[in-house]
């Protein structure tokens, strides 16, 4: 059994919360869906973003550099990481530099991948995720469940008892708004105190140089604006060509998200505030080798919505920690295998390859057509399990044999419902753990052609 | 109009009597039907495994049973996308020799008959729709995508006196069936299949019909373990039924 398999049979066996977890991101889906309906436009929108991103992939070198040059031009510096360890050391570099030992930092799925929250706690620095659900997955010690939604996967009672344990809020408080406003005076303090800010990027535009946060709490606002240092991490995928491309992404990014029309906040930055420093990671970490796979390269097109995991089936029901990736859900699934291929061979399959995350994709991402050919991808390099490959090269033999299956078939129909029922249901036929097998007919569909003669 | 049939090797074994309502749906609308016997199976199973070596060895076979027909059609929309989508890796330019030839049996119906079957059958159904038809082959507008809303199996279905299809609350929520996965996620498989049984027994649906016969194999084998009053129809036996008592 797979990694990804093993965890999700752990989460299934609290079937009630499984449930409700399920229910939960399936009402984002349909908060989605409403959104969606209300721009008739939404299909030629999607076109429209999937253009500009394979375009501006297609020239990500030239447009790299074009944002380097705008950005550096109105103040900031560019550092170029291509790795997560060279991105860690040069955050750390920057903050040592300017003696900082406490960061805020709102939400950035790109740190997470590069693990540097422990990286600079290790060296003696504080690190505060201040997006809400980014501080309940801190505090509980916990990685995100979900890249929009990081503590999707806890109940407002389990924050409760979070909040009373690291908060001191009374013990059986679970009302949101309550909680909220704990988090929201135990945050303000952290801004306060905060030396430098850190922020993700959702879009930064070649053209200009400037790049683009969106909140929805604000968080990002407040610490790229108290403390006199702003680091932002972006993977080399968020470049956009001009200004006049962010409309697009802009209606498609939130709708798809959590169903709003915009985030409630959406920052523009462009170059360091008054007597500040702003400071700009341009992060590879595994993603020039998707971009030079042509099967793979369209998974750069990604805005980090969310939408894929919303209706993913399998995502739905497993919760997103039996990914064991910062990024779970399909497009997770797909961007793992290529910064380590072995270690997450199991996730291409963790999917019934439906291609509802296609569909829902706003910058129409082929996610499942992805997600197979990770799977031919792997048994070239030998990382399928033997078992099946076994398993592919008999059914070859006997499926590329008629008379060959036409005689297994004929054997299967007769011996299967002749054995002892603990004998066809033994712990090694995992269809039959929660299911009844097809009841075997006495002859084929050919047999009975066959008989009915030709017309 | 002559097609040559193809019947997907597990209906061929398990499911035989999909094939004969295949048959009998397609001659009552003045289709000749032939089979040709040489036929196995498409090679989804292997190709979704990784294994395409192993399933280019039956796009070839595929190729050599049905390459000189001018219609094919299969009572599966999985498999059709199979063929018609799948087929470029394994047989480069050559795949091109089906391309619009292979239909998934209503889609043949509905498009290229452009049947309006008639006929009586009366029960609360359930439509599961089956993915590859619905987002591979497009039979319909799923429910992601922002579009005049088609559905050309309960297009072909409305005709159906007696027939009524249950509101469900997910319409096009995946059964979990996804060939091997039904075995390498077992858990989740299962999961998704009660789920969905669930949403179809609220809906108050004796039968659940499909256009594809894995999906209904894999709700069957639940039905059957949980002992539900339900049972499961392809789609090309609900219409056989009907259009017989027309």
């Amino acid at each position: 059994m797979s990694a990804h398999a093993e965890r999700a049979a752990l989460f299934l066996v609290d079937q009630p919360r499984s449930a409700w977890h399920d229910q939960a991101v399936w009402y984002v889906r349909q908060k989605r869906d409403r959104a969606a309906r209300a721009l008739p436009e939404w299909e030629e929108l999607r076109d429209q973003a999937s253009r500009v991103k394979s375009h501006a992939l297609s020239r990500l070198a030239d447009y790299l550099e074009e944002f380097e040059r705008n950005a550096t031009r109105m103040g900031a510096t560019v550092h170029w990481a291509s790795d997560a360890d060279e991105h860690n050391r040069i955050v750390y570099g920057i903050l040592r530099d300017h003696g900082v030992t406490r960061l805020v930092k709102s939400k950035s799925m790109l740190t997470e991948e590069c693990h540097l929250n422990p990286y600079l706690f290790e060296r003696g620095i504080e690190v505060v995720d201040t997006d809400l659900g980014e501080r309940i997955v801190q505090l509980a010690k916990e990685p995100p469940s979900h890249i929009v939604m990081p503590a999707i996967h806890k109940k407002k009672e389990e924050i409760g008892e979070l909040f009373h344990e690291k908060l001191g809020t009374p013990a059986g408080l679970s009302d949101p708004q309550k909680l909220t406003e704990a988090a929201r005076a135990h945050l303000r303090e952290k801004f306060l105190g905060a030396e430098a800010g850190l922020t993700g990027v959702n879009f930064a535009i070649a053209e200009t140089g400037g790049f683009v946060v969106c909140t929805n709490e604000g968080n990002a606002d407040l610490g790229a604006s108290l403390p006199p240092l702003h680091i932002a991490c972006m993977g080399v995928e968020k470049i956009i060509p001009r200004a006049k491309d962010l409309g697009v992404f802009l209606r498609l990014l939130a709708r798809s998200a959590t169903g709003q029309s915009i985030t409630a906040y959406t920052s523009h930055f462009h170059g360091p505030r008054r007597s500040g420093e702003l400071h700009i990671v341009i992060v590879d970490h595994g993603r020039s080798k998707l971009l030079a796979r042509e099967e793979f390269r369209r998974s750069l097109q990604c805005i980090r919505c969310g939408a894929c995991m919303n209706t993913c089936p399998v995502y739905r029901r497993s919760g997103g920690h039996s990914y064991g990736v910062t990024v779970p859900g399909p497009i997770g699934s797909v961007l793992a295998p290529s910064v380590d291929p072995q270690k997450h061979a199991g996730l291409p399959f963790a999917s019934s390859l439906c291609g509802s995350c296609t569909d829902v994709c706003p910058v129409k991402i082929d996610l499942h057509h992805e997600l197979l050919a990770w799977r031919a991808e792997l048994a070239r390099e030998g990382l399928v399990p033997r078992w099946k490959r076994l398993a592919a090269k008999f059914a070859r033999l006997v499926l590329g044999t008629t008379w060959l299956y036409r005689a297994s078939g004929w054997l299967v129909r007769r011996v299967v419902p002749r054995l002892p029922r603990n004998l066809v249901y033994a712990r090694a036929n995992a269809w039959g753990r929660g299911r009844e097998l097809p009841e075997m007919p006495r002859d084929s569909f050919r047999a009975l052609w066959k008989r009915r003669g030709q017309p | 109009m002559e097609v040559a049939l193809f019947v997907p090797c597990y209906i061929d074994q398990f499911y035989p009597r999909v094939g004969m309502a295949t048959v009998e749906v397609l001659e009552r609308h003045g289709v000749r039907v032939t089979f040709p016997e040489d036929q196995t199976c498409c090679g989804q199973p292997m190709a979704n495994a990784g294994c395409l070596d192993d399933a280019a060895k039956l796009a070839e076979k595929f190729l050599r049973v049905f390459g000189a027909h001018r219609y094919v059609v299969s009572p599966s929309g999985s498999c059709t996308s199979m063929v018609r989508n799948h087929y470029g890796p394994l047989l480069g330019a050559r795949a091109t020799e089906l391309t619009g030839k292979v239909f998934e049996l209503c889609e043949f119906l509905h498009d290229v008959v452009q049947a309006q079957p008639k006929g009586k059958f009366a029960a609360r159904v359930g439509l599961h729709q089956s993915c590859h038809g619905l987002r591979e082959l497009r039979l319909g507008t799923g429910s992601e995508r922002i579009l005049p809303a088609r559905d050309k199996v309960r297009e072909l279905l409305a005709g159906i006196d007696g027939l009524e299809l249950v509101p469900l609350q997910r319409g096009d929520e995946c059964c979990g069936f996804g060939g091997a996965f039904a075995i390498d996620e077992e858990s989740i498989s299962c999961r998704m299949g009660r789920d969905r049984i669930a949403d179809h027994e609220r809906a108050g649906a004796e039968i659940i019909t499909a256009g594809d016969m894995s999906c209904l194999m894999h709700l069957q084998g639940l039905i059957r373990r949980d002992k539900k009053p339900m049972r499961v129809m392809h789609v090309a036996e609900l219409l056989a039924e009907a259009e017989a008592r027309a």
